[in-house]
């Protein structure tokens, strides 16, 4: 029977109805266990008091008999770089440092509204930009898995390992630290930023589900903005039903939000369960098979395929033409839309504000300067590198038109008959620390993101789902992409899909009883952050 | 033209637009003139810092000139992926706001209702001193 902390979000919702836990209990268990993992650095800010006060309502709700739904006295967690009203949002980043927004972002409110317990922010790349959560001013998020049973057996078997903790995972990113959060158990869902693949690339390497709605599905009032035209608000859950339930909480038009729909949505997101696939037809990019794919990942994407089939789905070969130029597109246009978007931040009306008072450019330049770190700045050069006059047509509109011929790639593939397309999340199972940071940001991303930005750039929903582990033992996911706002059906596929593969649980129990060692090993060996 | 997304709204960076025309090598692949770099510093009020950051941008742009090889004639920019659709407009009313006390506490320099500033229509001095990293 597993532990209150490792349910799905309905078990738990129906044990808190049935009086089973409190959600004072659930609240303090969930604190306890984060307090234990601090060393994933998981989270920037924890929320205690917020979240006991929440309970406590919740509780009373409860007594009741007048919950507010599923996810009352549910533990989520919360990206920082949603803003959240009275609780500190820095975006890791100096930028930010003790700004305290003065409202909630519209999928904060609603979680909420649903009498979610808030436990805490999370951690991120600076400003969400990365695809290792490595480059924030609060240091890099650990993945549970390196300290998880399955990897650490397999670890032993390798001569080579010598102390344990100095080569920890990366969990992904950007938003590794809500998923190092779900991961870890310590809250049931958390919320992350989608604007290349942002949640997909952390759920796959910390065997969750991330899932991206589609553009426009749920509001971004209150993200603080990366790519206007791209960012979408993404889920992390430990299972597909569980992301259906957030998603019908957040879904839904914004007043505050113009690029919100408008049509009747298919609201409520209930799953309905696939009893045969023999109707779907399941597509296969052929130009996603790159020579840097590991042979794990892609005899996996082969087997889920054969699966597919072999379950009655027709399986086809489609062309998405356009797809090795989809990297250098998006890596255009979120230059450009980032350079517009961090001009806000000149440390007059809040966040950052450096000492110089000789005149506003230099007090801009400066606070510029000390609040944002070199991945920050490199890009906001490089995309007013691409706006400039002499620039804009050759890189910037020329993106623009790229970004059609993407868009349109993946219509002409749904044309043609498939239903949902099916292809790997990440060339490889999560990488170690050391070896991560080999590489400068922008070289990781560009190879790291190169299964997920095209999904933003057309604006589909997709989901990555843990398949299997690897023969390290570390999670390797698979993505599902649908069609825009059928973001339903692309759920219940992936439902039916996560029931077939039965993706382990993972095992931390000696995370737990060795946490005081890790500690220490934390202290003797000195990792270098990157400034 | 203004129903489309207007939230995209690429503001000119904060620092104006400078007079200067510099002309960029065509090629794109050429190395980064100090001109460019002084004149990229000014728009962005951002400093490069260092020469490993003009290395990065040049790769960046090396880069993004892969995309002179696709066919894009005929093509329209696409601007929203929600462009086939109305921009929801919501009513003209105010319906939330005093909220000033709140809006001044996030300022680290505020006199009663001012943000203060300091003096502007000073242009940012040839940066001397302040860091390192000379431009060759």
């Amino acid at each position: 029977m597993r532990t209150m902390l490792g349910r799905t979000l309905r078990e738990v919702s129906a044990a808190l109805k049935q009086g089973q836990i409190t959600p004072t209990e659930l609240c303090q268990k969930c604190l306890s266990l984060i307090k234990k993992t601090k060393f994933l650095n998981a989270y920037i800010t924890v929320s205690e008091e917020v979240a006991l006060k929440q309970a406590e309502e919740s509780e009373k709700r409860y007594k009741n008999g007048q919950s507010l739904g599923d996810l009352d006295g549910i533990p989520v967690a919360v990206k920082d770089n949603f803003s959240t009203s009275g609780i500190e949002t820095t975006c890791a980043s100096n930028m930010l440092k003790g700004y305290i927004p003065p409202y909630n972002a519209t999928v904060v409110q609603k979680l909420l509204d649903q009498g979610a317990l808030l436990m805490g922010k999370t951690n991120l790349d600076e400003f969400a930009m990365g695809s290792g959560s490595t480059d924030g001013v609060f240091g890099p998020v650990k993945n549970p898995w390196s300290y998880s049973k399955q990897y650490r057996e397999k670890r032993k078997q390798n001569p080579h390992s010598k102390n344990e903790d100095s080569d920890w995972l990366i969990t992904g990113g950007s938003s590794g630290g809500s998923a190092a959060a779900v991961s870890a158990f310590t809250c049931y869902a958390a919320l992350g930023s989608d604007t290349g693949g942002s949640t997909r690339n952390p759920a796959a390497h910390c065997g969750l589900v991330g899932f991206k709605p589609s553009y426009g599905l749920v509001s971004r009032h209150g993200l603080i903005p990366l790519v206007n035209s791209m960012d979408v608000p993404g889920i992390l859950t430990r299972c597909v039903d569980d992301a259906a339930i957030v998603l019908g909480a957040l879904a839904g038009p914004d007043p505050k939000d113009s690029t919100t729909v408008h049509d009747p949505i298919n609201k409520p997101f209930m799953l309905p369960s696939l009893a045969d696939v023999s109707k779907l037809c399941i597509g296969i990019p052929k130009e996603y098979l790159v020579p840097e794919l590991s042979s794990e990942v892609q005899s996996l994407w082969s087997k889920a395929a054969d699966l597919f089939e072999s379950e009655g789905a027709k399986v086809l070969e489609v062309s998405l033409p356009h797809t090795s130029y989809s990297i250098v597109c998006y890596h255009v246009l979120c230059t450009s839309e980032v350079a517009s978007n961090m001009a806000r931040f000149d440390g007059l009306q809040y966040g950052h504000r450096c000492d110089i008072d000789v005149s506003t450019e230099a007090m801009y330049a400066a606070t510029r300067r000390e609040g944002f770190n070199d991945v920050v700045r490199g890009r906001i050069l490089s995309g007013n590198f691409f706006l400039l006059k002499e620039n804009y047509e050759n890189y910037f509109v020329k993106a623009q038109k790229v970004r059609r011929l993407i868009a349109n790639d993946f219509v002409n593939a749904f044309n043609s008959g498939v239903d949902v397309l099916l292809t790997p999340t990440t060339l490889s199972e999560a990488v170690p620390y050391l070896e991560f940071i080999k590489e400068d940001n922008r070289t990781r991303s560009a190879q790291d993101d190169i299964f997920t930005q095209a999904v933003n750039m057309a604006g589909l929903p997709a989901v990555s789902i843990p398949v299997a582990l690897s023969n390290q033992g570390l999670p390797i996911g698979l993505q599902f992409i649908g069609r825009a706002f059928c973001d339903q059906q692309l759920l219940t596929v992936a439902k039916w899909f996560e029931k077939q593969v039965q993706f382990p649980v993972i095992q931390l129990q000696e995370l737990m009883d060795d946490c005081s060692a890790v500690l220490e090993n934390e202290k003797l060996a000195s990792v270098s952050l990157k400034q | 033209m203004w129903s489309r997304l207007v939230s995209l709204g690429l503001r000119a960076p904060v620092g104006g637009r400078q007079g200067f025309t510099s002309k960029v090598d065509p090629q794109g692949s050429g190395r980064i003139t100090a001109q460019v770099i002084e004149h990229l510093e000014r728009l962005a009020l951002v400093d490069f810092g260092s020469r490993e950051a003009v290395a990065r941008l040049e790769k960046a742009i090396a880069f993004a000139d892969r995309l002179r090889a696709v066919d894009t004639d005929g093509v329209e920019p696409m601007e929203s992926v929600l462009e086939d659709r109305c921009l929801y407009l919501r009513s003209d009313n105010v319906v939330e706001g005093n909220c000033a006390d709140e809006l001044l506490q996030n300022s680290h320099r505020v006199v009663e209702e001012y943000f203060v500033a300091p003096p502007g229509n000073i242009s940012l001095p040839k940066l001397d001193g302040q860091e390192p990293f000379r431009h060759s």
